[in-house]
């Protein structure tokens, strides 16, 4: 059970970087009862911005996570279908053991499928396997009509295409059909080693797009000069059954963050001394071992409610993907533009995306994505609008799971498909109804 | 074991079930919609990985006259019940029920009357063989307070019919559990604050499930309840009327 995860009080709903507003939260189990005239539904609220926030103008909103059975499985072919508010979380406990695990695991466990599917996302595998949507079969909607509408690639295809990584604009999610994969063990057969700076990042994760289904990078953003772009380099794949051990892999605990820190906890000496440590901690040449999968999959989850070291200000996440034709060169300017604020922490990755998906909205396209955290600090408002500007010019865009701060006007200039997504949009929901908080800001709904 | 569960598919229902499917236990599924009752069987059937749910049979506390006829379908698909276990129950805020006398009524009556009757009924299907009779009270109806007086008062009356029946039947086989849960999030509880020491419906079911197996007569649940509760029904009616809970 998850639910325990969600962390806000009665009234208040918060993303997961903190940003929160007044609202009613209807939770249930009957997802189809709270959905009728409510302009948005949410799941466990692991989006970092106001994704997950009802419009200012109409302060409610249905809350999926109760709704969490699972109405079919079929073993030959792997196609699960779930309510939406069922948990990877509680996925892993059921289909692990089976030999069974989702195609695309985003960085955390705590993500309901409708909210995957909404954020449209992707996961270590996105060179191989796509996101999330490439593995969805089919999708039942409550739209803003109140009806109820199935869509998949043969139904009602726009309506399906659009709510692929459409932020739950298009409607409320119900129901998701998602094709499991088998895996040969639910053990990870993998690597570490570090990089010495953002040139030979870029290099390694081509390299390893052959040989390694999971690849990323974590980066030291604090280095600077020859030493930029230094990080570490995970790579791996599922052991098979003769290299996994065998016992199956136990949960592992994961101690709380209890209360709210003092904002230096999350501040540049802490980080240093951590991202120092951090990087001596691999080694230099790859050294191939066995990972406990959850240990691999979601090292944040060790740490229950960490968004609460960042203090009362919270924090927001700058994540963004830009195009391959750019090269190595992109990302230098980006990580000495975030240099040039001050503005770095402990958590940046980096990943190559393969193929666009087929979601209007999707956020992965060819090329090096990048992802950090930002304290909210007095001018974090001006380091997202300066990316932001560089983004846009590269010719990259923003994921709107991450995103608390972008301005409309960057947002549109990323984003040539948003009149193809408004179409269909206003095609199922001429008067406007379903919206959130972001859709407020960013594509300029009616509050 | 043959379990019949009366409200499973829901909250701390919904929970018990699970734990019960996945460790193999047969099941037969009471509640009102029979639509529900179908998604249900089919999340335990699958969690399970095997088809553990014999029957899903339509039973509503609301209505007496069915619940002959829907425990005597569960007999029949189990072959004989183990156990029966009763998480169904209505829920007012005191506001609500003191602001609406027909509501007030209708949940007095289910909770206490109707559940009473039902539990009657189960009571002739596991006494031939003995069995285990599970309801879930509440730690409401421990003390009268001002909250929750008449959801507390249904419970109340339900807590006590509990454990005279325990008294009364245990020496002919017929183990009967009093499940008292402090405030657990639920959607019955949704939009209430939390206390300290608010449960999960899945830890609550643990203690369920556990209660069951051994047959203990009562249980609060989360456990720091029965502290709390150990000194709220010692408190004097003087300091009783000053607090607020």
């Amino acid at each position: 059970m998850t639910v325990s995860e969600r962390q806000a009080s009665p009234g208040v709903v918060a993303g997961w970087g903190g940003i929160s507003t007044l609202a009613v939260e209807h939770e249930s189990e009957d997802l189809e009862r709270v959905t009728r005239h409510v302009p948005l539904t949410r799941g466990l609220g692991r989006s970092y911005g106001d994704s997950s926030l009802p419009p200012p103008g109409e302060p409610v909103v249905a809350a999926s996570p109760r709704a969490d059975r699972l109405l079919a499985f079929d073993d030959e072919t792997g196609d699960l279908t779930a309510e939406a508010g069922y948990s990877l979380y509680d996925l892993w406990d059921t289909f692990l053991p089976r030999g069974w695990f989702t195609p695309v695991s985003p960085g955390t466990q705590f993500v309901t499928l409708g909210g995957m599917v909404a954020a449209d996302v992707h996961g270590k595998n996105h060179h191989r396997e796509g996101s999330i949507g490439r593995h969805v079969q089919s999708l039942r909607i409550r739209v803003a009509s109140g009806d109820i509408v199935t869509c998949s690639r043969q139904q009602e295809p726009d309506l399906f295409r659009a709510t692929i990584g459409g932020m739950g604009l298009t409607g409320h999610i119900l129901e998701v059909t998602l094709r499991l994969v088998r895996i040969p063990s639910p053990w990870i057969y993998g690597q570490t080693h570090r990089v010495s700076g953002i040139d030979e990042f870029i290099r390694v994760l081509h390299a390893a797009r052959d040989e390694w289904p999971f690849t990323m990078g974590w980066i030291d953003c604090l280095a600077q000069g020859r030493a930029l772009g230094r990080g570490v380099m995970f790579a791996g794949r599922w052991a098979t059954p003769d290299e996994a051990p065998r016992r199956p892999p136990r949960r592992l605990p994961r101690p709380t963050v209890p209360v709210t820190c003092p904002s230096w906890v999350m501040g540049q000496t802490v980080a240093r001394v951590f991202n120092a440590c951090y990087y001596r901690l691999h080694p230099a040449r790859p050294r191939p071992r066995i990972f406990h999968p959850e240990a691999f999959f979601y090292p944040l989850d060790a740490i229950r409610h960490w968004n609460r070291l960042y203090g009362r200000r919270g924090f927001t996440q700058y994540q963004c993907v830009l195009p391959e034709s750019g090269g190595a060169a992109l990302m230098h300017e980006l990580l000495e533009r975030m240099a040039r604020f001050g503005a770095a922490s402990f958590l940046c990755v980096i990943k190559d995306c393969g193929p666009q998906g087929e979601g209007i909205l999707s956020f992965p396209m060819p090329g090096v994505l990048v992802a950090l955290d930002l304290p909210m600090r007095d001018n974090t408002q001006q380091v997202v609008d300066s990316l932001n500007e560089f983004v846009a010019a590269a010719g990259g865009r923003i994921y709107l799971a991450k995103d608390a701060l972008s301005r409309a006007e960057h947002f549109r200039a990323m984003e040539p498909r948003l009149a193809e997504f408004e179409a269909i949009r206003r095609r199922w929901d001429p008067e406007g109804r379903i919206r959130s908080a972001q859709s407020v800001r960013l594509f300029g709904d009616r509050p | 074991m043959n379990v019949v569960l009366l409200g499973a598919t829901k909250g701390i229902g919904r929970a018990v079930a699970r734990l019960l499917a996945l460790r193999g236990d047969r099941l037969v599924l009471l509640g009102r919609d029979p639509e529900d009752l179908g998604r249900s069987a089919a999340d335990l059937d699958v969690r399970a990985g095997r088809s553990v749910v014999a029957a899903t049979v339509p039973c509503d506390l609301a209505d007496p006259a069915g619940f002959e006829p829907a425990l005597a379908a569960a007999a029949a698909a189990l072959g004989r019940i183990d156990a029966v276990i009763v998480t169904a129950a209505d829920f007012a805020t005191q506001e609500a029920l003191e602001a609406d006398l027909e509501r007030c009524r209708s949940l007095l009556t289910i909770n206490f009357a109707h559940t009473v009757v039902f539990c009657e009924h189960a009571r002739r299907f596991l006494l031939p063989h003995g069995g285990t009779l599970c309801v879930v009270s509440s730690v409401a109806g421990d003390r009268g307070r001002k909250p929750v007086v008449l959801y507390g008062a249904s419970k109340a009356g339900l807590s006590a019919y509990l454990e005279g029946l325990d008294h009364r039947y245990r020496s002919a086989g017929l183990k009967v559990v009093c499940i008292k849960p402090g405030f657990v999030k639920t959607s019955m509880t949704a939009g209430l604050r939390p206390p300290p020491f608010a449960g999960e419906p899945a830890q609550v079911a643990r203690d369920i499930v556990r209660a069951i197996d051994r047959g203990t007569p009562v249980v609060y649940t989360p456990w720091p309840w029965r502290f709390v509760m150990h000194v709220i029904r010692r408190l004097p009616r003087g300091v009783m009327r000053r607090v607020g809970f």
